[in-house]
């Protein structure tokens, strides 16, 4: 049950299909350019309040999800829209919650850190730092007790690795022998704080150690690592042998949020880990090497994913806001009985 | 010198219990520290030690006796060379010297020193002719339980104790029995840990009950109550839901100090999205229970410790449930409305009664539910009686009474005679000392003067 470290190795290209690496580049891509959009319509004061970009981190959901199987669950905090994509999430209806209208997943009422889908399992979006991490434990608690074989996929990240509700779910997914797998995303900063400062811990995966949870590090920019380990972590849910940490190490591009000026590392750390580690850029060289597709067949990709986010942008800013009536419903399972003002 | 053992409480609430075995017998030496018997109380059978030391000289109470009064001598030790029959008569005639309620009290007080029993008005859905029968709050919660259960595979049991130890409170006695380990579940000391994993669990197709041992723990775990499972309908535009329970023991116990005695009713009935529910009766209890655990919404069920053992009549009906946002008139009156819930009950039937013998006429509601609230039943009174008062356990800001007042100022102003007092809890965190708990705490005398000030009286 000892952790263990995955030598970050490069994949062996021939286990790695064309249309499998084809498939990981168009859907990390369609998730960058989302979340460029994303970033470009905030700015035009189309999206407000809080917003979390992904980008940096694409290859960790895409590789996972390429390790689920349908009725697999999946949750997350509120840096969620890659999750939401990778999960089959349709753009459009992801980018109009953003923009708070009707034709948003949560007709509006949720926006960026608050969606859900039943139709591909996505459980959240949460808000509060951490608090998914029981919820992802619930939902495996149920999979377990209604034996329907499922796995949930508990993402967090290096700053929701410090909160005490962790380790309550943990001790409980341990005692239980639960199906889940706790995705830590560690993308090195817990808002403005690096995990040097917030962590006494370098490594975020032996944590699970003391529960007799097994865990191991994974390169998070690279998508088939974490497509392998992810793997080996469904594998050991559903022989019933209970919960199991992934750590994966990854980078944020961006800021915390779209307002975080990001004082906190420098503008060559960033840059060099763009240059050096991108998982795109490492997806686009293992097609180019392979001789998967030309440049010119790449640039098609390109072309259909910006079709993609420009039609969900286009649907977001065309889609009416919600109706007046909508801030009534919703509320509880029979709306006639509200509270007092309604 | 011969030294009687007396019943010992053994819990804050316990008042009487069953002496379910003696390790000892006559003439048996026993020292300070020994186990003589084991003594059941409302939560749960304890070993009872000797203070003294000496000879048992005569077992008083036989085991298995049922409903030992606190402080009644059960057995007599004596030194060597006394014999027991010196010391059998002053026990077997002074039993409970200080207890005013004990059987042998004259006839013509235990009529008057005994409040009428507050005969519930039967509910409408309550089919004339039903047979009643007299159940304590705990054995309600219970059976509302196991009743569920029974009918729905998804409903389970999980908190501190609730399985193997039979419940901290024995509220889920013989459901792990019935239902076996899968569906009753002890958990670790982890409330904020269960509370959301019962909560995800939820939205993964189960129905939680998830029993808090007192509400006071539930602090630890109040995000999840709020921010998951209150919201999560609302901000997933109705895709999601979130069917559960939270239950347990809310408001002050007995004695057991700042920490352990809050009334969170006020707390939670703030929060759109959640249903909560506070009964007062036993039959109530049960019916809101199944009601609650049926519920597609996150319910806060507040019970009260010193409720569990007293008992009410309960309609025996194969489904008997009670709806929410609906309000139960106790006692119909016309000269003002006294509107209470929980606990709070008890004092607001105390006080109609003795208003009663001043010929005030007092009209006593249960709100029964906080969300949904009848404001209709309280509105209607008011403008029949032209003067309210409310009763509650908790803090006077922002109180339950202090929204409902806002209410009758809104919808009935014009009909108010005088203005609406609000009985609540002191502004104090709970003292320890008897008599300052008791200064803390709303009392049946505060609700009569307050009836008597806005009757002019």
């Amino acid at each position: 049950m000892a952790a263990r470290k995955s030598a970050p190795k490069k994949p062996a290209k021939s286990n790695t299909s064309k249309e499998e690496l084809l498939n990981h580049y168009r859907e990390m891509l369609l998730i960058r350019r989302f979340e460029e959009k994303a970033g470009q319509l905030y700015g035009m004061g189309l999206i407000g309040g809080f917003c979390h970009l992904y980008i940096g981190q694409e290859a960790v959901v895409v590789g996972l999800e390429a390790a689920a199987k349908e009725g697999d669950k999946r949750l997350t905090s509120y840096r969620d829209h890659g999750h939401m994509l990778a999960c089959g999430m349709d753009p459009k209806g992801v980018m109009a919650e953003l923009t708070g209208r009707e034709g948003g997943y949560s007709k509006g009422k949720g926006g960026s850190m608050h969606m859900f889908s039943t139709e591909k399992h996505f459980y959240g979006g949460h808000g509060i730092v951490g608090a998914q991490v029981p919820i992802g434990t619930g939902l495996a608690f149920a999979d377990k007790y209604l034996d329907n074989g499922g796995v949930t996929f508990t993402y967090f990240g290096d700053g929701a690795a410090n909160q005490g509700q962790v380790y309550e779910s943990f001790n409980m997914a341990s005692l239980w022998q639960l199906p889940v797998i706790y995705v830590v995303e560690n993308n090195q900063y817990a808002m403005g704080t690096s995990l040097q400062r917030s962590s006494s811990t370098p490594d975020i995966y032996t944590r699970g150690e003391a529960f007799g949870i097994p865990g191991e590090a994974v390169d998070g920019m690279d998508v088939l690592a974490v497509k392998e380990a992810g793997l080996r972590a469904t594998e050991h849910c559903r022989s019933g042998n209970g919960p199991y940490i992934l750590e994966m190490k990854t980078y944020r591009y961006r800021g915390h949020s779209m307002s975080d000026p990001a004082k906190y590392r420098t503008r060559e750390e960033v840059q060099k880990i763009r240059e050096e580690r991108d998982a795109i850029e490492h997806v686009r060289e293992l097609i180019l090497q392979g001789k998967h597709a030309s440049e010119d067949e790449l640039k098609s990709i390109d072309k259909e994913i910006k079709g993609i986010v420009n039609d969900a942008a286009e649907f977001s800013k065309n889609s009416p806001e919600p109706a007046l009536e909508e801030l009534w419903t919703d509320i509880y399972a029979d709306d006639t009985r509200l509270g007092v003002h309604a | 010198m011969a030294t009687e053992v007396l019943m010992p409480a053994l819990s804050p609430t316990m008042e009487e219990g069953t002496l379910a075995k003696w390790l000892v017998k006559e003439g048996d030496e026993v020292a300070s520290g020994d186990i003589i018997a084991e003594i059941e109380t409302d939560k749960a059978t304890m070993e009872f030690e000797a203070v003294d030391e000496g000879i048992i000289g005569k077992i008083l109470v036989e085991e298995g006796t049922e409903g030992v009064k606190v402080n009644t001598p059960i057995a007599v030790l004596i030194e060597e060379g006394e014999s027991a029959d010196d010391i059998a008569t002053p026990a077997a005639t002074q039993p409970g010297a200080d207890m005013p309620e004990a059987a042998e009290a004259p006839v013509e007080t235990k009529v008057a020193a005994k409040p009428a029993a507050p005969v519930i008005p039967a509910e409408p859905e309550v089919p004339e002719g039903t047979e009643m029968r007299s159940t304590t709050v705990r054995e309600a919660l219970r059976d509302a339980m196991a009743e569920e259960m029974r009918a729905d595979d998804t409903v389970f049991l999980m908190g501190e104790e609730v399985a193997e130890y039979q419940g901290a409170y024995k509220i889920s006695q013989g459901l792990l029995d019935e239902f076996g380990a899968k569906r009753v579940i002890d958990t670790p000391i982890t409330e904020h840990g269960f509370t959301g994993l019962a909560t995800g669990a939820a939205m993964g197709g189960l129905k939680p009950i998830v029993e808090f041992m007192t509400f006071n723990f539930a602090m630890q775990a109040i995000d999840h109550i709020i921010n998951t499972a209150a919201k999560t309908r609302y901000m997933s535009g109705g895709q999601m839901s979130c069917p559960i329970v939270f239950r347990g023991a809310n408001g002050a116990a007995a004695r057991v100090a700042a920490q352990h005695s809050q009334d969170y009713a006020a707390w939670y009935a703030q929060i759109p999205g959640l249903h909560v529910a506070m009964p007062y009766s036993a039959a109530d209890a049960k019916g809101l229970l199944k009601t609650a655990i049926r519920d597609e919404n996150p319910v806060v069920f507040l019970e009260n410790e010193l409720l569990y053992g007293q008992s009410f009549d309960v309609p025996v009906m194969d489904d008997y449930t009670v709806p929410f946002g609906k309000a139960r008139i106790w006692r119909e009156g016309t000269d003002v409305t006294i509107v209470s819930f929980g606990i709070g009950m008890k004092y607001a039937l105390e006080a109609a009664d003795a208003l009663a013998e001043d010929g005030i006429s007092a009209e006593v509601i249960d709100l029964r539910t906080l969300r949904p609230l009848d404001y209709d039943t309280v509105i209607n009174s008011v403008m029949k009686t032209n003067r309210c008062i409310t009763v509650e356990e908790g803090w006077p800001v922002a109180s339950i009474g202090n929204h409902l007042s806002a209410q009758i100022m809104e919808r009935a102003f014009d009909y108010l005679d005088a203005p609406v007092i609000n009985l609540t809890g002191k502004d104090v965190p709970m003292p320890y000392a008897a008599n300052l708990e008791k200064l803390a705490l709303v009392t049946t005398k505060e609700v009569i003067d307050a009836a008597k000030a806005v009757t002019y009286r």
